[in-house]
Parts: structure tokens; C-alpha cells; sequence
């Protein structure tokens, strides 16, 4: 497909959607299908049927819509007609009974229990890059994400650049990886494209592991065109041909979806062999995770595609250098892919306008934990805590006291109140002993126990380190043996000492970032939560959390 | 071109599912390389991994079996053992974790006798441990047969799981 032709197909298919009077868009993904979109998607199509509106009105199954604690989620748009302006209503904690009510509704009003207030924060306070088209495309149908502009940045860049304008122009957006660690992509991809040897790889890194993280899947089930269109920039920029996808095998939808739309893409030519009708080709294959969190570090990962334990190894050399099958090698994580079609179409310049002096643009969380709003949001970098967690998560239910955020899953650690204030970015969070990591943002209250926290991601750390060195075998099992004589009432302040000085050891001498990040939970809740591990060796859990039976539990 | 020898080795036994693993195999050539897509594919067919299976592919990828078996218990995804009849995930991602997450576990393992990772006495329902299935928005979240519930309660997840086991005697359940 030649730009011309893709745009004329782009158009086609944008009037053929501008026909529709109405359009009721249900989220399809993970967390509304299990609250029943499905049966609801059918209800209102039938709805629309029986009343003979199928000319007017469009029902779809779309991606992700954000607010997935109230699910499921619909938006309803409509056009023109009735007399009323243009106007996108969401509707939330929509049931199949509720279909010939939301039909009446497209007459202008929709019940007020049903429909989100208008300028929600939730909504109003997001900038969307990564997400943009997350909620607004079925990402089963390849047309819809080329009427949003889907592989026109692709096409056009194969057509009017050479990789070393791509190149140039990733550097200037000043992009970092989003997997959580914020290496500058531009450098990254720099890298691999000055290396010797041939053939390269670019690999997406969609390993979510960390628990309370699902942005990456939310992104992958609502716009995966999106993620396989920012690889094969990437491919073109490196002078790769071929990609892989790392996907978890949890899930499920996400792998299908990519599928799917691959084969959609290499159908229409925009992957595969001659991508739009240039002699440049990208074959992307999807594999499949099993289990192991340690595969989300890069090496572990590589291991994994080659068939083998995913074990990591010491780096030098990264990747870029001697990566997939001895290759130079792209990784880069979901979020990160999702982000280079944008900062091609509208320029490095204008991303690098967003968010602050050293992270630009924005970035997806998941919120999570005892927060109003679990769900999805993007916001741009330098946004802080406070609102993100007041204003779009709508603060903690029930009255409760804030305690903590914890960021950055298992490798991460938990910010107090103290700095709610404090701007999101790579650096800040690092500074308040925490990481930006993938994007799991939890919310903590009074009721939650910070050592039973620390003691939670050290029994996860413990469960999945690969055993490769010693540190981390060993040392994670011994420091969740300390946290479990803590939380049970039975350690002595040279516990505590103990656990510092081992902290210290694991972080300084272990292999790859899992072992070496491993402490961080327990290193975060001593430096801004003493008090309560203090309290535990009195005998008491100030949350009510911890048995404190006095002896060690035997798991 | 000489054939690859690994290609001729025949599947363990005449179960027309193989053709499904060969498929695989074939899709990738055959090559080391396709060992954890090879397991995906004996998986999703035959529920597990049995021992015959991993002969099988340690002789068609020409992989020495030590490596299959390693490869196939560094993965929690993999199972060697066949499934119960039915199965309960109860997530104990960090949401689940503080939502209540773990009293869900307790309750099964007080109810029904069943140790983590194992089955009840009478094999009727496996239980196992998820860290985290990315259904926060549904924590404390607890997967049976495939299918999530959430929010929800030791009590429910009990009610849930009754039937597993007044049943059993009469028909093996259907899907594994």
C-alpha cells in the first residue's frame, strides 16, 4: 500500500463510519468482558435491530475505555440528528437489561445513574498519546485503526525518510523506555543500528509481570496496530527485517488480538514482505511467555524466545550489541512501541513540548489498590501523586486514611504521604527510593500493614528468582524469613539490622535487575515506614494486618 | 538437501492430537528454538505435559531430554501432572494481596483439605496461586474454570466451587 493508497482507503472508510447517525462504542477488554460486555454488546445490537436503527446506529466492541472499576463501560457518540450537538457520552455499569434504556437515551439524554458526569477528572485531566486510540477502535478490524491515522507514520516514513531522519527524530522527542528502567530510546535504537552484523531484531517486550500493572495489556487489547506499527519504525530506523512479541501467556486476548491483527497487516501489505510496496520487509511473530517473571528482564527474555530457561546473563554485552540468537537485538517494552507513530506523525518537537526537563511526554498507569477509580490513565510526566491519585483515581473509598503509593511493582517501593506533592519522573521517584517502573500505581490505606507489604513482594521476589546466582536464591529467601519473624512478632531489633545489612548484599552483588531491585520494597518501607517495623518488634501491627502470634508461620 | 532426520520421529502414541503439535513443530522448522512454542501446543492439547511428551520433543528438535525437562519445570506455566477436572486461580497479585486475596486461599485450604498447587482429596479441584492476573479493577479476583469473579468472598468462592464435588462421582466434568 503506496501513502496515496492508504489515505484514500483511510478516507473511504472514515465516511463510510461519518454515515452513522450515532455510534455506541462497549469496551471489549479484559476487565468489562468479565463483568459481561459481551451479552451486552449483543443486547444492544439486538435492541438497535428490533427497532430497525441499524442504518443510524453503530454498535462495536472497542479497546480499553479506562474506568474499568465501573464496568462495563460504553461510550455512546452522537453525530448529528435530534437536534443535538456533537457530544460523546460514557456510560458506565451497563447491563444487558439496561439496552432499550440506552437506546431511548440516543435521543439526548441518558439515565443519569448510567451516565459519568461531563469533565470527570478522570477523563478531563488525561493527555493521551500512547492510549489515544484505546476505547475508539475495534481492535479486531484493521479499517478502524486506519481511519485513526494507523500506519500512515509507518508508510510515510518509509516513503519521505531515511532511517537516519527516524533516528534523529525519536532523539529529539527525547523519549525513554517505558519498561521502567527510562533508558533514551533514540540512544538505544542508535545503538543497534551502528552495530555490526546482520540480521537484526527488534523484540516488544509485553512481559507484564509486575503485580498491579496491566497497561500494557490494556494497550495491546485496544490498539495492538498501534504497537506493531511503532516495531516496524523502529525495524526500519535499525535495519532489522524481523520482530518478535515477548506476550505473558495470562494473556490471552492481548496474544489473539496481535494475531490477528498481524495477519490483518501483512494481508494489506503493511507488513511482511515489501511493507507498503517498498522494498523494506518486517515479519512479526508473537511468543508466548510461561510464566516466569524473571523474563522481563531483557537477557532472561532473549533466553526465553531461543527456547530456552530464561535465565539472565551478566551484561555486557546488552543486546544491541549480541542480543536474539547472537544478533544485535531492539528491545523495547509495549508503551514505548506505542509511543513512536505520534512523536513521527506530529514530531520529536511537539513530544518533547510535554512533560518535564528530563522526562518527556507522558506516561500510562494502572491504578490500583484502595483507590475510587481503578482503571487505566495516561498523563503527562511531572503530574503529581497527589493528582493522580485525588483527582483522576477520585482519592480512597470509604473514608480511609491515605497511607502509601506504592510504584514500580517488586522492584519498586512505596511513597508516604509526605510527598504526595511530589512531580512523577524517572528522577524524582528515584530520589523518594522508588522507581518509575512499567506503570503499577497501588494505593495503600490505614488498613494496609507496610512490613506485610514489603514481606508480600519479597515472598514474589523469592518465588521467582531464577536461581542463577547466589544472592538472589539465597538472600530473597533468607530476607522473607526476617520479614516473616517481624510480621509474626518474633524478631529482636538485631533482626532488623540483620535485614539492612542483607538488603545491602543482595541489592550490591546479584546478577540481573530482579535481584538487585528485590530489596527495594523493604529498603522503601524502613526509610519512610521505621515506626511500624519498630511497632512489630514491641509485638503490635499498628494496622491490624500481622497474626503476631509470636511464632514464625511456617509458609 | 537431506531431510532433517528429527523430522521422521513419530509422535508417542496414534492420538490424531499430535497433528496439532506437529504442526507447530513443523511451523517452526523444527528447530531447538521452537521447544516452548512445542510445549505451549502439547499443552493447550493434552492439558500437561506427561513424560512421553517430553521424549517426543527432545528427539524431534534433537534437544537433549535434560534440557526439556528443565526447560519445562523453570516455567509455572508448564505442568507435568494432568489437570483436575476443575480449577480455581486465586490471584495474589499485590491488589488482591491487600483486598483480601489471601483469606480466599485460606478458606479453600480450610474447606476442602487442599494443599497450594495441589488438589483436594478427592481430585476434584486444583488450586493454584496467580501473582497477579491483571483483573485489579476486580480485586480480590479468583478465576474457576476460566472464567474471573470479582470482586469477591471466601464465601462465595466456597458456594462457587460446592457443586465440584457432588457431582464428580457421576460424570467427569467437561473442559480441562
Amino acid at each position: 500500500m503506496t501513502p496515496e493508497e492508504l489515505r484514500a482507503r483511510a478516507e473511504e472508510i472514515r465516511e463510510k463510519e461519518a454515515g452513522y447517525a450515532e455510534s455506541l462504542r462497549v469496551c471489549s477488554a479484559a476487565s468489562c468482558r468479565s463483568l459481561g460486555s459481551d451479552e451486552l454488546r449483543k443486547a444492544l445490537a439486538g435492541e438497535i435491530a428490533r427497532r430497525g436503527l441499524t442504518q443510524r446506529c453503530q454498535v462495536k466492541g472497542v479497546g480499553c475505555l479506562g474506568l474499568c472499576a465501573q464496568g462495563p463501560l460504553v461510550t455512546a457518540e452522537l453525530r448529528r440528528g435530534y437536534g443535538v450537538e456533537e457530544r460523546e457520552h460514557v456510560l458506565r455499569g451497563v447491563r444487558a437489561e439496561h439496552a432499550a434504556g440506552v437506546v431511548d437515551g440516543l435521543s439526548g439524554s441518558f439515565d443519569p445513574a448510567l451516565e459519568v458526569p461531563p469533565g470527570l477528572p478522570f477523563f478531563r485531566r488525561q493527555v493521551r498519546i500512547a492510549s489515544e486510540h484505546c476505547g475508539k477502535l475495534d481492535p479486531d478490524e484493521i479499517d478502524d485503526a486506519l481511519a485513526a491515522g494507523g500506519y500512515e507514520a509507518l508508510v510515510r516514513a518509509l516513503y519521505d525518510r531515511t532511517p537516519a531522519d527516524v533516528l534523529l527524530e525519536v532523539d529529539r522527542s527525547g523519549l525513554r523506555g517505558r519498561g521502567g528502567a527510562g533508558y533514551p530510546t533514540g540512544l538505544k535504537w542508535r545503538t543497534v543500528a551502528k552495530s555490526a552484523g546482520t540480521p537484526r531484531y527488534v523484540v516488544c517486550n509485553a512481559d507484564e509481570g509486575d503485580p498491579g500493572a496491566f497497561m500494557d495489556r490494556s494497550v495491546l487489547e485496544s490498539d495492538p496496530h498501534r504497537v506493531l506499527e511503532g516495531m516496524a519504525i523502529a525495524a526500519y530506523a535499525v535495519g532489522a527485517s524481523e520482530g518478535y512479541v515477548y506476550v505473558r501467556a495470562e494473556y490471552l486476548l492481548a496474544e489473539q488480538r496481535l494475531r490477528k491483527a498481524i495477519q490483518q497487516a501483512e494481508r494489506l501489505g503493511l507488513l511482511g514482505k515489501s511493507v507498503g510496496g517498498t522494498p523494506f520487509e518486517f515479519h512479526v511473530q508473537v511468543r508466548l511467555g510461561a510464566g516466569a517473571y524473571v523474563c522481563g528482564e531483557e537477557t532472561a527474555l532473549i533466553a526465553s524466545i531461543e527456547g530456552n530457561r530464561g535465565q539472565p546473563r551478566p551484561r555486557p554485552p546488552y543486546p544491541a550489541e549480541s542480543g536474539l540468537f547472537g544478533r544485535p537485538t531492539l528491545i523495547n517494552n509495549v508503551e514505548t512501541f506505542a509511543n513512536v507513530p505520534p512523536i513521527l506523525r506530529r514530531g520529536g518537537a511537539w513530544f518533547a513540548s510535554i512533560g518535564t526537563e528530563k522526562s518527556k511526554g507522558t506516561k500510562v498507569f494502572a491504578l490500583a489498590g484502595k483507590i475510587a477509580n481503578t482503571g487505566v490513565v495516561e498523563v503527562p510526566m511531572g503530574t503529581t501523586l497527589r493528582e493522580i491519585v485525588f483527582e483522576l483515581g477520585g482519592g480512597i473509598p470509604g473514608g480511609a486514611a491515605f497511607k502509601a503509593v506504592q510504584t514500580g511493582g517488586p522492584s519498586g517501593g512505596c511513597i508516604p504521604a509526605a510527598h504526595l506533592d511530589a512531580p512523577v519522573d524517572y528522577e524524582t521517584l528515584a530520589s523518594l527510593g522508588s522507581i518509575m517502573g512499567s506503570g503499577g500505581m497501588i494505593v495503600m490505606d490505614e488498613h494496609t500493614c507496610m512490613v506485610d507489604v514489603a514481606k508480600f513482594f519479597m515472598g514474589f521476589c523469592r518465588d521467582e528468582s531464577c536461581g542463577k546466582c547466589v544472592p538472589c536464591r539465597v538472600g530473597t529467601v533468607e530476607l522473607h524469613r526476617l520479614l516473616d519473624r517481624i510480621t509474626s512478632g518474633a524478631a529482636t531489633p538485631e533482626d532488623l539490622t540483620l535485614l539492612e545489612e542483607l538488603c545491602d548484599l543482595v541489592r550490591h552483588t546479584s546478577l540481573c535487575g530482579l535481584g538487585q531491585s528485590a530489596p527495594n520494597p523493604v529498603l522503601s518501607t524502613l526509610r519512610h515506614f521505621g515506626d511500624e517495623y519498630r511497632a512489630h518488634l514491641e509485638g503490635r501491627c499498628p494496622a491490624g494486618v500481622c497474626a503476631m502470634s509470636g511464632e514464625e508461620a511456617v509458609r | 538437501m537431506m531431510q532433517n532426520p528429527a523430522e521422521q520421529t513419530a509422535p508417542p502414541t496414534e492420538d490424531k492430537r499430535w497433528k496439532v503439535v506437529d504442526a507447530a513443530l513443523r511451523r517452526l522448522g523444527h528447530r531447538p528454538q521452537a521447544l516452548i512454542e512445542a510445549m505451549h501446543a502439547i499443552q493447550r492439547t493434552f492439558g500437561y505435559l506427561e513424560p512421553a511428551s517430553l521424549r517426543y520433543l527432545a528427539e524431534a528438535l534433537v534437544v537433549p531430554l535434560a534440557k526439556v525437562y528443565g526447560v519445562a519445570t523453570f516455567y509455572h506455566h508448564f505442568t507435568l501432572s494432568p489437570p483436575a477436572p476443575h480449577s480455581c486461580v486465586v490471584c495474589l497479585g499485590t491488589v488482591c494481596h491487600i483486598k483480601g486475596g489471601p483469606s480466599i486461599l485460606a478458606a479453600l485450604e480450610a474447606a476442602h483439605d487442599v494443599t497450594l498447587g495441589g488438589r483436594t482429596h478427592d481430585g476434584a479441584l486444583s488450586v493454584v496461586v496467580a501473582r497477579c492476573i491483571g483483573a485489579c479493577s476486580l480485586a480480590p479476583a479468583v478465576v474457576v474454570d476460566g472464567k474471573t469473579l470479582g470482586p469477591t468472598t471466601p464465601d462465595a468462592v466456597l458456594e462457587r466451587v460446592r457443586p465440584f464435588f457432588e457431582t464428580k462421582s457421576e460424570e467427569p466434568p467437561h473442559d480441562a
